[in-house]
Parts: structure tokens; sequence; C-alpha cells
């Protein structure tokens, strides 16, 4: 897994997964799970309202 | 649960209820799933609706209601004011909602009208066969469960899983969302009276902060800013900003995040077997990001849908073309003009902002519409708004000199 969801930041909004061009999140209910289809191309990250998210390469 | 239902429905925001209670009305088996374990919460920002549009769908009541505003004021970066009277602020102004208890009202609607509510339960992927979509795999308390139908309306919104899974490539680019985050606050001291917006590329780059009064000396403070803006800030830092700046003796009492699609409209909204409403069909006004009525009135024309193809046993793209058309036709039509608008304004410096707001600082607004007051910063500003001009092609026919 190439990005961390800092859950503490999370609001669940769902935002980072309605961009994810590779369809690689799923919000399941409080919560962000990433599988093996990010490609980390960081998307998320920038636009996650709450900056929960970083992208390690 | 039942194993099989005529239609699922994947999501109880207000398009998913709409398009469950019309179905369930018409007489259809419904199931409708969200996957949260409190139906509306959390609340995913702004909550304004118009209250013409909202009787279509509902008749307002006081419990969700909290605040009833007259008109909106709106402040370009340098401060110059606009004001609006509420027939003419267009489709946000009207009522602010409690939407965890509007939501709930909603659901509760489609339940009386007969449909089956299960909270708590999400889906996970489509039955899919011959290429058709045949019904939906479910997680329910943590255990997977399938439920085949006729027919699966995807209102999940934002996140718009469902259509992927059926083939509609409904991811936004950053360009195309507006990233959200909104402080309930008490101790504003604003007039409770009217909805204000807050312009500047500074303060909120390509998009704006909103103050709406929520009863009882409440508010909510909220920021959208383009997705594409997003990135070494996000929209919480904006926000805390400005609200340590202008409210610094107010208390936060709820933090509320989410996105709006202001990419227009997509595509393709159907599949066989499948409609997409509101968010998730990316349904949502690009200028006011106003996402409610429009997916009430996409729901109602889905659960129609729903009726006619089950009556006629045909589930088919061709079919469901109906579906298509009709929300486009209407609601698709507002969406466009929206997003040329949304273009013209979002290249803006707050240079041009704020001589756009003086070209009407002596212009009287108690009596015009959105569009009217559009009209009348073109007028005031053609090279600047040369762009909008098609949204005026009627009204510019009978002008000399254009
Ligand atoms: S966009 Fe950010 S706040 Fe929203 S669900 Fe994703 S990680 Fe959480
Ligand atoms: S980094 Fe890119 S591919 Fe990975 S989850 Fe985020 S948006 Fe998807």
């Amino acid at each position: 897994m190439a990005i961390k969801v800092n859950k503490f930041k999370c609001g669940y909004c769902g935002a980072c997964v309605g961009v994810c061009p590779t369809g690689a999140l799923e919000l399941v209910e409080t919560w962000i799970e990433v599988d093996e289809n990010c490609t980390s191309c960081g998307i998320c990250a920038r636009i996650c309202p709450m900056g929960a998210i970083e992208v390690s390469r | 649960m039942k194993d099989q239902y005529d239609v699922v429905v994947i999501g109880a925001g207000p398009g998913g209820s709409i398009a469950a209670k019309t179905a369930a009305k018409k007489g259809l088996s419904v199931l409708m799933i969200e996957k949260r374990q409190e139906i509306g919460d959390p609340v995913r920002c702004a909550e304004g609706v118009s209250k013409v549009w909202l009787r279509k769908h509902i008749e307002p009541d006081h419990r969700w209601i909290c605040a009833d505003v007259k008109g909106s004021r709106i402040f370009s970066p340098d401060g110059t004011m606009i004001e609006m009277a509420e027939e003419i602020s267009g489709g946000e102004v009207g009522y602010v909602l409690e939407r965890k208890l509007f939501d709930r009202a909603l659901a509760y609607e489609s339940a009386k009208a007969g449909a089956d509510v299960v909270v708590k339960t999400r889906a996970t992927g489509l039955i899919t066969e011959n290429g058709f979509v045949r019904g939906v795999k479910l997680m329910h308390l943590g255990e997977e469960k399938e439920v085949r139908s006729k027919l699966v309306i995807g209102a999940d919104g934002i996140e718009s899983k469902v259509g992927r899974w059926a083939g509609i490539d409904t991811s936004l680019k950053p360009a195309d969302i507006e990233t959200c985050a909104q402080f309930l606050m008490s101790g504003t001291g604003i007039d409770q009276d009217y909805c204000y917006f807050y312009l500047g590329n500074e303060m909120a780059p390509s998009g704006y902060i909103w103050v709406f009064p929520k009863g009882e000396g409440l508010a909510n403070v909220g920021i959208g800013i383009l997705g594409s803006k997003s990135g070494k800030k996000h929209a919480i830092d904006y926000l805390k900003e400005f609200v340590e700046q202008k409210f610094p003796d107010a208390d936060i009492l709820e933090i509320d995040v989410g996105a709006v699609p202001v990419s227009g409209s997509i595509e393709r909204t159907i599949a066989n077997g499948l409609m997409l409403v509101g968010d998730a069909a990316r349904q949502s006004d690009p200028i006011t990001g106003g996402g409610i009525i429009n997916a009430m009135e996409a729901g109602r024309i889905a659960g129609e849908v729903a009726f006619e193809a089950i009556s006629r046993n045909d589930m088919s793209t061709a079919m469901l073309e109906t579906y298509e058309k009709r929300w486009r036709q209407t609601l698709g039509m507002e969406i466009d003009n929206s997003l040329i608008v949304k273009d013209v304004f979002i290249g803006f410096t707050d240079k041009e902002i704020n001589s756009l707001a003086h070209s009407l600082e002596n212009v009287n607004f108690s009596s015009m519409s959105l569009i009217d007051l559009l009209y009348a910063l073109f007028r005031a500003n053609k090279k600047l708004l040369w762009d909008l001009r098609v949204l005026f092609k009627n009204v510019v026919k009978h002008e000399t000199g254009l």
C-alpha cells in the first residue's frame, strides 16, 4: 500500500473515492480502505478536504 | 430484507429516497440500502434548498428546517456587497435544512410507501449476467449476501462506485470537484435572515466561503475550493484561517467535510439494468454546488422509468434511455448552463471579481432571478463575460448593437 490515511483526521466524506482514477479506494462506513490498484498518483491526497492522506512513492 | 426485489436502490440520500418512494408507490417491491448506520449522518456539507422546488417533493416540516432565509449577500474580495432578495437568489436560498433529520424524513417517506430500508449495509459489487445488472452483492453487519433485482438504482453520492462496477467511468478529475469543509458554529453573531457568500482567490481559490444561518444563533460556515487548487493547503486550512479572522470568538460544534462534483453532466448515466441518480450521476449544479433538489428530481424520474421498464419487462439501455432523455432535457439543461457560467467565473482574478461587483453597485435586485443577475452583469461587462452570451441568446436578439 502506497498511501496512508490518517484515520484521526479523516472525516469519511468519500471525496477521495470519487477522484481515484483506478477505483482503488473504498469508504467502509467510517474508514477508508486501499487496494492493490493504487498507483500512488497522489490525486486523493491532493483533494482531501482534511489533508488526511499521505502518499509515499 | 428479502432475496429478491424489483428494484434495489443503493444509497439513502435525497435522490435514493425519492427514487425508492416513487417506485414503491407505483407498486414495485423496493429495497433501499445505506452503508452508514445513521441515515443523513455525517452530513456532507451545505444544507440550503429552494422553497419552491422543495415543495414539489415533500411538505416542509419545521422539525428539519433550521432557518427561513430572506436573501443572500455576496461579498467580492474588496468587500463590495451585492444583496439579492429571496426570489432571485437562484436554487440555493430558501430554507436551511437540518440534513440529518431531512434525509431521515425522506427515507421514512419511502418506507411508508412500502420500500424496505436497511442501514449499515454496504454494496460491494453488482451481480451481472449476459451484460445486464441483475442484483447487488452486499455486506450486512459483517455478513456477505446477494440480493437479486430487475433493476438497480445507484445513488451512492460522490463516491459513485456503482456506476464504475457497471462500466460507466464516473471518476472525477481534481478540476471537476469542489472540495469542501464546514463548521457548525455558535456565536458568529450573523443576521439570521441572510445567507452570505465571500469570494476571493486568496480566501477560497476558485470557490467561495458561505455562512448560512442555522437558527438560534447558530451558523454553518463552510468553504468549497476547486480540487485542482487544493494540495499544499486543504479546504479545512482555508476555512480555519477565515474563521480565526472573522469569528475569533465563535465555537465549533461540528465539522463536516465533503466534495461536490462540478464537472457538468457525464456522458452516460445508464447501463443495462442500471440507472444512476444525484451526485453519483454528477447531477449537482456546477455553480451553487446544490445537489439536493437535482437528486430528488432525478430520483423521481428514475422511479417512474423503473416502473415503465419493469411493466414492459425491458431493462435494456434502449428502454432506460427514457430516463437519460428526461433528466437531460430538464435539469441537464440547467447544469449545462451553470457549467458555462462556472467555467467563466473560475478564471477570474480578484481584481476582475471586484470590478464585476462594482458594476452592480447601483442596481436594485429585489425583483430579479439569478439569470437576470447574470444578464445585468453581462450587459455591464460584455467584454469580460462574452462567453456567457450563449445563455442570453433569446434576450440578446432583441437588443441592438450586440
Ligand atoms: S477525502 Fe479525506 S476526509 Fe474524505 S474520506 Fe477521503 S481521506 Fe477521509
Ligand atoms: S494515490 Fe491515486 S491511485 Fe492511489 S488511491 Fe489515491 S487516487 Fe487512487
